[in-house]
């Protein structure tokens, strides 16, 4: 930007209505950057709009810390001496929920910017494509984990209360925070991808969601089959091909989770390295992929 | 007969077709087809012919992901753009009947769901097993009654709510799939085991189970289905255009 010479009007103007030019503290790129993830972020639970669009993100958001809540309450109410099931098991049984969720609001989050060409004004402030497309990767991932790590922490709260092993307890909630702060990433960032195609609202659901539920279809669907054929290996390869058993697969492997692959055979540490890669690859992928989206945005 | 009596009409019909198959949207419809076949191709060659697997894919997969999602996808996708985006008032302002509209729009959407997923359904039934037990036949039937049903429904609530596909989908995924499989009592109320009682029927004895009676599966498809269009008609001739939120 130029500098700022605001004390004498320029005098080759043929007619000088008197405007003011703005001589304010100019905030910044940094400043714009942080605006827009809290403005994201706000958005994907409804906050700042209309009453309407806070009941979706807000229900599912119920919907996902309710089975903690009666979790905790039962394992208080009859004293057990652990908890019913493993912190990083939790996002997978709700996956229903976290898929919902990233479908209902990553296409609110780019889509509507595309339909309604506002994405053209963000550029003309002094933010780059890097800071749009990484502010609203952050906001969505961070909203995913507001979504899956709540549950946890209420499950650990409980656990202590409940008093149980203090240390075995810390450690499994580390290990379920590392699971979910990879399934954010991981969710958030295909999320962003598929809902950055299309304008469309509507459409951006349906294809988000689509991605989700048939991977997982047809993966859960040729693990069965690959069981029934006592092929165990197959069904630890073949949990690569769908976010969530991808995400399943490394916990598995390296945050001694039981895996929810059919009949329990998650990947071993050795195919688990090989998930991790997959998994990060995606992650890394689908934030190259919305740069290149964003290149010619709106032109 | 003028062709603003009837209850087809060939210019809406023309208009819906092409906003379902323009485009990108077109993509995710041949995409799903096309996964099933490779699914089912790639098993065929893995496992040989067995029944079993030919009812866990096409039952698990096709039937129960597939069909939902392609009935949201042209449901919902025949009417919820033009509410939208407002472009639903200059069909509305046409001398034309607004049951006429939304039995056309059905029509379409009935016509691409069937097309997309009980054709594939079929041939992936083939593929898998040969139509041995009739499964082929009686799962792409079941997915075509299906097809039937879910267009009426997600078609009303394209007409009844701006969140069409979400509300679509919470039914397809929540209500059918998690509750479902939890309680009993909510596969009653499910399409998918409507049209699963007729694949029973069709198939051959115990190659496929339903929890739900024939005669009364066959009173409840018939009726959502009339009750959902019945209601879409009422709903389009009191709608209100809301602006963006």
């Amino acid at each position: 930007m130029p500098p700022e010479t605001t004390a004498a009007p320029a005098q080759d103007v043929i007619h000088n209505i008197g405007y003011r030019n703005y001589a304010g503290p100019r905030l910044g790129r940094a400043y714009a950057r942080r605006s827009l993830f809290s403005q994201s972020l706000r958005g994907a639970y409804g906050l700042g709009r209309s009453a309407k669009s806070k009941v979706l993100p807000m229900i599912l958001f119920g919907v996902m810390v309710l089975p903690a809540a009666i979790i905790v309450a039962v394992s208080v109410a009859t004293k057990m001496n652990k908890l019913p099931l493993e912190y990083t098991r939790y996002a997978i049984l709700l996956q229903a929920v976290i898929g919902l969720y990233i479908a209902s609001q990553a296409p609110q989050s780019v889509s509507r910017d595309l339909r309604f060409k506002t994405v053209p004004l963000y550029f003309s402030r002094p933010i780059e494509r890097v800071d749009y497309v990484a502010a609203k990767f952050a906001a969505m991932a961070s909203a995913l984990f507001i979504l899956t790590a709540t549950p946890l922490l209420l499950l650990y709260v409980g656990a202590l209360l409940a008093k149980l092993d203090f240390a075995d307890q810390t450690k499994g909630f580390a290990q379920g925070l590392v699971s979910v702060i990879l399934l954010s990433l991981l969710f958030a960032g295909i999320g962003l991808v598929v809902a950055a195609l299309t304008p469309r609202r509507g459409f951006g659901v349906a294809a988000v969601i689509a991605v989700l539920t048939i991977s997982y279809g047809a993966v859960s669907t040729i693990q069965g089959i690959a069981l029934a054929q006592d092929n165990t290996a197959a069904v630890s390869w073949i949990g690569l091909f769908s976010p969530i058993t991808l995400v399943d697969g490394v916990q598995t492997a390296f945050l001694s989770a039981t895996s929810a692959f059919p009949g329990g055979h998650g990947p071993s540490a050795g195919t688990g390295v090989v998930y991790l890669l997959v998994l990060l690859a995606l992650v890394v992928g689908s934030y190259g992929l919305l740069m290149r989206r964003y290149r010619k945005v709106g032109l | 007969m003028s062709a603003s009596s009837g209850l087809y009409h060939p210019t809406v019909a023309r208009l819906t077709y092409r906003a379902l198959l323009g485009r990108r949207r077109a993509a995710i419809l041949f995409a799903l087809p096309a996964l099933l076949l490779i699914i089912s191709a790639v098993i065929r060659v893995m496992t040989g012919a067995d029944d079993e697997t030919a009812t866990t894919v096409l039952g698990g997969f096709a039937l129960a992901t597939m069909v939902p999602l392609i009935g949201v996808v042209a449901g919902t996708g025949a009417i919820g753009p033009e509410i939208d985006d407002g472009s639903v008032v200059y069909l509305l302002a046409k001398p034309i009947k607004r049951p006429t509209i939304v039995f056309t729009k059905l029509l379409v959407a009935i016509g691409v769901t069937v097309a997309f997923s009980a054709i594939p359904t079929l041939v992936a039934g083939f593929i898998l097993n040969g139509n041995s037990q009739q499964i082929a036949v009686a799962y792409a039937v079941a997915a075509a009654v299906a097809s039937i049903a879910y267009s009426a429904v997600f078609l009303l609530l394209g007409t009844v709510t701006r969140h069409a596909v979400v509300a679509g989908l919470v039914y397809a995924l929540v209500w059918e799939t998690l509750f479902g499989s939890l309680i009993p009592g909510a596969r009653t109320l499910s399409v998918q085991q409507w049209s699963l009682a007729l694949a029973q029927k069709i198939g051959a004895e115990g190659a496929i189970s339903s929890d739900v009676g024939l005669p009364l599966a066959l009173v409840l498809l018939i009726g959502v289905t009339v009750a959902a269009t019945w209601y879409a008609g009422r709903k389009l001739r009191t709608l209100t255009l809301a602006g963006e939120e």
